[in-house]
């Protein structure tokens, strides 16, 4: 009698004999033998190298392909999103307007400051400075956008973002009843100390610095706001220290190499008068 | 045309007697991390019905090669190149979507209900069999998601889609007598709300 192949569709144990056993040696399965086919055998290992390394490589080349291919839309699309969110940090409404307009309109200049950028924007005739912020949330990084008045002091808006924080708690950052509290606040003290704005529950008190209300039940996004914004406003500290009060004179007092508390408006005017 | 009864069994069976969540019990690690408001639930559930439908699709067309020995390794290759690809599109095409779905997505991958059905319908099923499979399982699944975020939601913040349905006035904050209930927030919450589910759901279904 002529031996045939069988097959556990279990475990993939080849049992070779006359006749299909009742249970699998190896998984003890029962009923579950198939018997090989003919030509191809889908259980040999040089096919299951094979198998496995053709789709691999299909994959990967097709996941490569794609990533090519799309790579410059999703920069745009990237890109798109910054100005976005550089727009509502200046409550900026882009409903009804294209933003990338809106945004070249308003943003009139972008500064280098130690590798971080601050995008200087001109609204209705007055100077607003937007500071880029980046930090840690609970689940991931949180990032935002800080604008400030031309004293660069006063908040004038602020703009923030997530990558994962919890849906109805640490991702209420974002909404605007979290972030409008923020307008008007003094990120420096009475003795003009960068000290940022402190994110409290509803009851404490900051010393020596304004606050605002934490969001309830979300206390390590609302920690990590705050550390944020710390954090983000020293690595800012050296510009905004410089007091001058025009977007001609923060570029000018960005080419005077002066220490940054003698940069001064005598300074400035010199420049702005050759 | 009439469906016949296999088909509507393939199709409308993982709805309520087989469904995937409360009768199979799959899927419940990403039911917790989705259900706390609404439309992630509901993005969550339309993305997971796609990615199931278009696998079950895949690896239904190349079941007769698949190596029986690396069969879960290509089943995932399929699943996690389809996410990849879907992610990348999303990204270049529906930018917003992309980041309103963030993690979610990748969390697509490591969903059992996909693997389960993989494994249990597509490995020995027709192309069309297994289509209608992942459709019915993935809308199973997605059903379970809305109605537990639909609880979590309003018990947890007083909103549905993000619009205010208990109104302000009611809050003590502002002078009423009603608290959003802190609990609903947790993911814990979720499992007991799933385990009502099941309740009811065997206790209307019985055997």
């Amino acid at each position: 009698m002529a031996e045939k192949k069988y097959v556990c569709s279990v475990c993939g144990y080849v049992y070779t004999g006359d006749k299909a056993p009742e249970e699998c040696p190896q998984c003890h399965q029962k009923g579950v033998f198939v018997e090989e086919k003919k030509g191809l055998n889908t259980n040999g290992n040089l096919y299951t190298f094979a198998y496995a390394t053709v789709i691999v490589v299909l994959v990967a080349v097709l996941l490569a392909v794609v990533s090519q291919v799309l790579s410059p839309r999703q920069q745009a699309n990237v890109l798109l999103d910054q100005q976005k969110q550089i727009l509502v940090a200046l409550n900026q409404d882009y409903s009804e307007t294209d933003p990338a307009a809106l945004y070249q309109r308003l943003v009139v200049d972008t500064l280098d400051v130690n590798g971080a950028p601050v995008f200087v924007a001109n609204i209705e005739g007055e100077t607003k400075f937007v500071l880029k912020l980046h930090g840690a949330g609970l689940w991931g990084g949180i990032g935002g956008y800080l604008a400030l008045d031309a004293d660069k002091n006063t908040i004038f808006g602020v703009n923030f973002n997530h990558e994962s924080e919890t849906p109805g708690l640490g991702a209420e950052i974002v909404t605007e009843k979290f972030r409008h509290q923020f307008n008007g606040k003094h990120i420096k003290n009475a003795d003009g100390e960068v000290v940022s704005v402190a994110v409290l529950k509803s009851g404490k008190l900051a010393e020596g610095q304004e606050q605002v209300d934490a969001i309830s039940g979300a206390t390590i996004t609302s920690t990590g706001v705050s550390d944020m914004l710390l954090s983000n406003l020293g690595e800012y500290a050296d510009f905004l220290n410089k007091m001058c009060n025009k977007p001609c004179q923060a570029t000018c007092c960005e080419a005077e190499e002066v220490a940054p508390a003698t940069c001064c408006e005598e300074a400035c005017e010199q420049t702005e008068g050759e | 045309m009439a469906l016949s009864q296999k088909t509507k069994d393939t199709l409308l069976g993982p709805l309520n007697l087989n469904n995937p969540v409360v009768v199979q019990v799959l899927g419940i690690c990403s039911a917790l991390a989705v259900t706390v408001q609404l439309k992630p639930a509901l993005v969550m559930g339309i993305a997971v019905t796609i990615i199931v439908a278009m696998s079950n699709v895949i690896i239904s067309l190349i079941r007769k090669t698949i190596p029986m020995r690396i069969r879960i390794i290509v089943q995932l290759v399929v699943v996690a190149a389809l996410v990849t690809l879907v992610s990348e599109i999303l990204k270049a095409f529906a930018y917003d979507i992309a980041m309103q779905l963030s993690v979610y997505i990748g969390l697509i991958i490591t969903n059992c209900i996909l693997m389960g059905r993989l494994e249990a319908f597509a490995m020995t099923n027709k192309v069309w069999d297994s289509f209608l499979d992942g459709l019915g399982n993935g809308f199973g699944y997605a059903i379970i998601l809305v109605i537990v975020a639909f609880f979590r939601e309003l018990l947890g913040s007083g909103t549905l889609l993000g619009f205010r349905v208990i109104p302000e006035s009611w809050y003590i904050a502002n002078g009423g007598v009603y608290e959003n209930c802190g609990m609903m927030m947790m993911p814990a919450m979720a499992l007991i709300l799933v385990g009502c589910i099941i309740w009811a759901h065997r206790g209307l279904n019985k055997d």
